[in-house]
């Protein structure tokens, strides 16, 4: 039941409805369009959404694997529907179109009578006509329904199958490598993604899938979906080879227009399908539109987000009266597939008159990028008229805005696919070249003027641009464009931005760090008095400790240091929430002997610890009071443990799995290769934890690709990932170099880490430095492999400081009276703290809560009422 | 004031480290004492109101504009070393102690 304001009552008679058939984006954004261009005085919009859930962004569909809840994904602001003038019907589609009566019947039998419709019905799969595509294990990637039913089924496979080698078809197989499947991509053409990439970019784009463990089978053509004896899927057979056995497949080879609704109206359409449409958006019924993947211009259907929403501006501005027209819309895309960049853009395949194009393929990287150029001017300069890249779509943004002529080409332009040498930057053509007129955000017709706009109005971060602009709210290709127009216009207007440690110091970690290395400074005092101010906190302090202790390697509770240190590396101990700490022995990859657990099980007994075992293949001892830990590690020493770092910013664990020591699958003694490297990096410093991992074969029980640094055995040596963490924002490493033997493995992983520890941020993890690192992986490659900085030398030495000097922290305190004295509860007493109380849960002790303690009233000790 | 103050002893000065802070059991209270440098010392309580842990000895000593301070090891919270007022929250406090150094030993006066 709504309520009319007396206004909207006295104009009840010439109010007008507008049915968009079909809730999906293209359809959900028509319907803002309107509602905020006021239509909704006038209007009635009446949506019908087939699905139970209203409009959700498809593109970004995979995410839902990757953590993201259905109402995230969700597109429709909250109280959307609410207002005056909206209806939906969820869960209800429209099936006929009475044209002569002006109304539309809906699959639960609502009629509804229009006065203009809108068919915003998108697409739906293509499902090859082959014997046994309906058996229980075949599924299509559309809808989160349909994900869900994935997700589900493939919880009882090993393998799946994509059919299907486009943009969706290697989303569909990332989902599946996800869900933990041996996954295989079928695809019908000689090569990959063929609407968007020639051979060479197919070829490169290939060679990155496959390092990733997806099996791509190209020129094959599916003939038949096998089942087994209860009518599951059981595997494929194909025109040419032989069967490949699979638990699953989903089919996304294409999509096709939904217009059933059109043809049973009588609509125009396309002699291969879709809703005729004319430059108005208009079918051949003037009081009916169709946007999106429905529709059909020029010939054309138009199977990208960013012309659905193109479409749906001109057909919402004929509704009011407009004269806006579509005439088809740049195709150009950029995506990230399994975290590689693929572009194409303009007239990829140099199909133009007098294009020209330029290829680089560097097979090492595995890069590939080609530049196509159109025909020469008077003055024989030839402007970018398309391109295609492959691992590395950095020059993306610069080369689509000289493509639509926003921006100029420059004299040599294939300068701008080849890497800079050595010496020589990238020509610097910056944003600040680009005209105000340029677009930057498609889906959302925001220019760079606007951006500007915003920032002098203001706006001083990405997300309130965002926020005022609508630009990077689509498919959000253009944010680090947005990022860079918005740094470019504040370093314009004379803005600094910042990125200084705390008060105390003016600069950014990295350069205090450089600062430290450079002039040889040993203390914090001395950091302090020659480069900041005040007498420094807990950011600064165990920063700067931090660089101290990668530079030099003293012991950290030696002299000044000790007054740097937060309380878990203070105490060398994780303090917990009631006080006490934790102590954690370092248990090298993971491999520990009989004694030695014995060992542990009895210091734990004897000091009543609690105890648990870590992720990282250690245990874990809880409830130790701050005296109690010298003699707890006096005993864990004696029987041969050392320090774990637990509490430090420094190496945690390199994780392992068994390998082919005992494993019937492994390639490699994954577990020796897990056990040098975490005795060759135990203690190292950084700006954030870190850990490791080495599995003895592609199936990466030991979860390396989860890592800051992982290791995976290959029949012909090991693969090293960098750049990966669980945690809170879960990524996945990528790959830094392959089939290399050990001693390139240390080599690489010594400049990597050193590299890390000299650049990053505070607590900033490797993911997130390796994300900012302009130029990325490849840039890392460059750097740690190639050696471009000329630093290698250094860093390993660096290393080899480091490995040298090593000492376990705890051994150095227990054989030192004076360092043993620090490890007092009270300094003038030898009470233990009368507020440490613990409860017995599950046989093991555990801190009281609050209500559980005996006199809950010296809580209140020392608290001011 | 008519009740003399009385100090009791915590340690000599040359047991704490500039920037650090100890605990002490002063008549059944645990006062949190901090030495900055030289004879500056400063004592406050050792609880902590936010996680309700007995642990502020253990924050690391720091200044904020021009106020000295320590930051709780547990949820990072800042307390002023001279008032004992949450400088992240001026709501929460905790108390603060009298405290000397005579004949090279630390004094705090007992409440």
């Amino acid at each position: 039941m709504r309520l009319l304001h007396w206004t909207d009552m006295a104009s009840q008679q010439d109010r007008r409805t507008l049915v968009v058939a079909g809730n999906g984006m293209v359809g959900h954004k028509l319907l803002e369009i309107l509602v905020e261009r006021g239509a909704t005085a006038e209007w009635d919009l009446v949506t019908f959404c087939e699905e139970r859930r209203p409009a959700y962004d498809r593109v970004g569909l995979s995410s839902f694997f990757s953590g993201t809840s259905a109402d995230e994904l969700s597109m429709v602001a909250e109280g959307f529907f609410d207002q005056l003038g909206l209806t939906v019907h969820l869960s209800d589609a429209v099936v006929s179109i009475d044209r002569a009566a002006g109304e539309v019947v809906s699959a639960q039998g609502r009629r509804v009578a229009y006065d203009a419709l809108v068919l915003a019905t998108g697409s739906y799969p293509f499902v090859p006509p082959i014997a046994g595509n309906d058996a229980p294990g075949c599924f299509v990637y559309r809808t989160i329904d349909d994900l869900e039913a994935i997700r589900e089924y493939a919880a009882g496979c090993q393998t799946g199958a994509v059919v299907g080698g486009g943009l969706l078809g290697l989303e569909a197989a990332n989902a599946l490598r996800n869900l933990g499947l041996t996954t295989h991509v079928v695809e019908f053409a000689d090569r990959l993604m063929p609407v968007q990439v020639d051979d060479g970019g197919g070829s490169v784009l290939r060679r990155r899938i496959e390092d990733l463990g997806v099996a791509v089978h190209t020129g094959m053509a599916t003939t038949e979906i096998l089942a087994d004896e209860a009518g599951h899927v059981a595997g494929m057979r194909f025109k040419e080879g032989d069967d490949l056995p699979v638990g699953m497949v989903v089919f996304s080879a294409g999509i096709r227009p939904r217009d059933q609704l059109a043809r049973d109206a009588g609509l125009a359409i396309g002699e291969r399908g879709g809703v005729v449409v004319d430059e108005a958006c208009r079918t051949s019924d003037p009081r009916i539109f169709a946007v999106g993947e429905c529709a059909l211009y020029a010939g054309r259907i138009f199977g990208l987000v960013s012309p659905g929403y193109q479409m749906a501006r001109v057909a919402a501005d004929r509704i009011l009266g407009g004269e806006a027209t579509f005439t088809g819309a740049d195709m150009s895309t950029k995506l990230k597939l399994m975290g590689i960049d693929v572009a194409s853009f303009g007239d990829a395949f140099a199909t133009g008159e007098g294009c020209e194009a330029i290829t680089y393929r560097d097979p090492v990287a595995n890069v590939y990028k080609r530049l196509v150029l159109g025909p020469p001017d008077r003055r024989g300069d030839r402007a970018v008229a398309g391109g295609i890249l492959v691992g590395d779509a950095t020059v993306y943004q610069t080369l689509l805005q000289m493509c639509r002529g926003d921006m100029p080409t420059p004299r040599h332009p294939e300068e701008l696919i080849f890497p800079a040498s050595s010496g020589s930057a990238t020509p610097a053509v910056g944003v600040g070249a680009l005209s105000p007129a340029a677009m930057v955000c498609s889906c959302n017709n925001v220019d760079k003027g606007t951006i500007c706009a915003a920032v002098a109005a203001g706006c001083d971060n990405v997300g309130a641009i965002k926020k005022i602009t609508k630009a990077g709210t689509g498919c959000g290709g253009c944010v680090p464009l947005v990022t860079d127009i918005m740094r470019d216009e504040q370093r314009k207007a004379g803005i600094v931005v910042l990125n200084t440690l705390c008060e105390h110091f003016a600069y950014s970690r990295q350069e205090l760090f450089d600062i430290v290395r450079v002039s040889r400074i040993t203390s914090f005092s001395e950091v302090l008095t020659a480069h900041g101010t005040g007498e420094g906190c807990e950011i600064c302090k165990p920063a700067v400790a931090s660089m101290l202790a990668s530079l030099a390697n003293g012991h950290i509770l030696d002299g000044e240091q000790a007054a740097l240190q937060d309380t878990n590396d203070h105490f060398l101990a994780n303090l917990q929430r009631d006080g006490t700490y934790s102590v954690v022995p370092r248990v090298p990859g993971g491999e520990i002997t009989p004694d030695q657990l014995i060992a542990l099980g009895e210091v734990a007994k004897e000091f009543s610890l609690y105890t648990k075992i870590t992720g990282g293949q250690r245990i874990d001892l809880f409830g130790a009071r701050v005296d109690q830990l010298p003699h707890i590690w006096r005993k864990l020493i004696d029987a041969g443990m050392e320090s774990g770092h637990a509490y430090g910013k420094a190496l945690r664990t390199v994780k392992s799995c068994v390998g082919q020591t005992w494993c019937r699958y492994g390639v490699q003694d994954s577990t020796a290769l897990a056990i040098d490297l975490e005795l060759r990096y135990r203690g190292l410093r950084a700006p954030h934890k870190l850990k490791g991992a080495v599995s003895g074969c592609t199936r990466e029980c030991a979860e390396a690709q989860g890592k800051d640094f992982g290791v995976i055995a290959t029949e012909r040596g090991w693969n090293v990932y960098v750049g990966g963490n669980g945690g809170m924002r879960p990524r996945h490493a990528e790959l830094l170099a392959a089939d290399l033997d050990r001693e390139a493995v240390f080599r690489y992983l010594d400049r990597f880490l050193m590299f890390y520890v000299r650049t990053a941020d505070r607590l900033e993890r490797t993911s997130v430095w390796l994300d900012k690192l302009d130029g990325g992986i490849e840039y890392l490659r460059r750097v740690v492999i190639d050696d471009v900085l000329g630093i290698c030398a250094e860093l390993e030495a660096d290393m080899a400081r480091h490995v040298e000097t090593y000492e376990c922290e705890w051994k150095a305190v227990v054989d030192n009276p004076e360092r043993m004295e620090r490890f007092r509860t009270f300094v003038n007493s030898d009470e233990p703290d009368p507020n440490v109380v613990f409860v017995t849960e599950r046989g093991q002790p555990r801190p009281a809560y609050f209500h559980e303690k005996p006199d809950p009233a010296l809580l209140a000790i020392g608290a001011k009422p | 004031m008519l009740v003399s103050k009385v100090w009791v002893d915590i340690c000599p000065l040359d047991k704490l480290i500039p920037g650090r802070g100890v605990c002490a059991l002063v008549g059944g209270l645990q006062v949190a004492v901090f030495r900055i440098a030289g004879e500056e010392i400063y004592a406050i309580s050792n609880f902590d109101p936010f996680s309700g842990a007995f642990v502020l000895s253990r924050g690391i000593v720091g200044s904020r504009a021009e106020r000295l301070k320590v930051a709780s090891p547990i949820y990072k919270q800042s307390f002023d070393l001279v008032t004992g007022v949450c400088l992240d929250d001026a709501t929460r406090s905790v108390r603060t102690f009298e405290v000397r150094v005579a004949g090279g030993m630390v004094q705090v006066a007992s409440p």
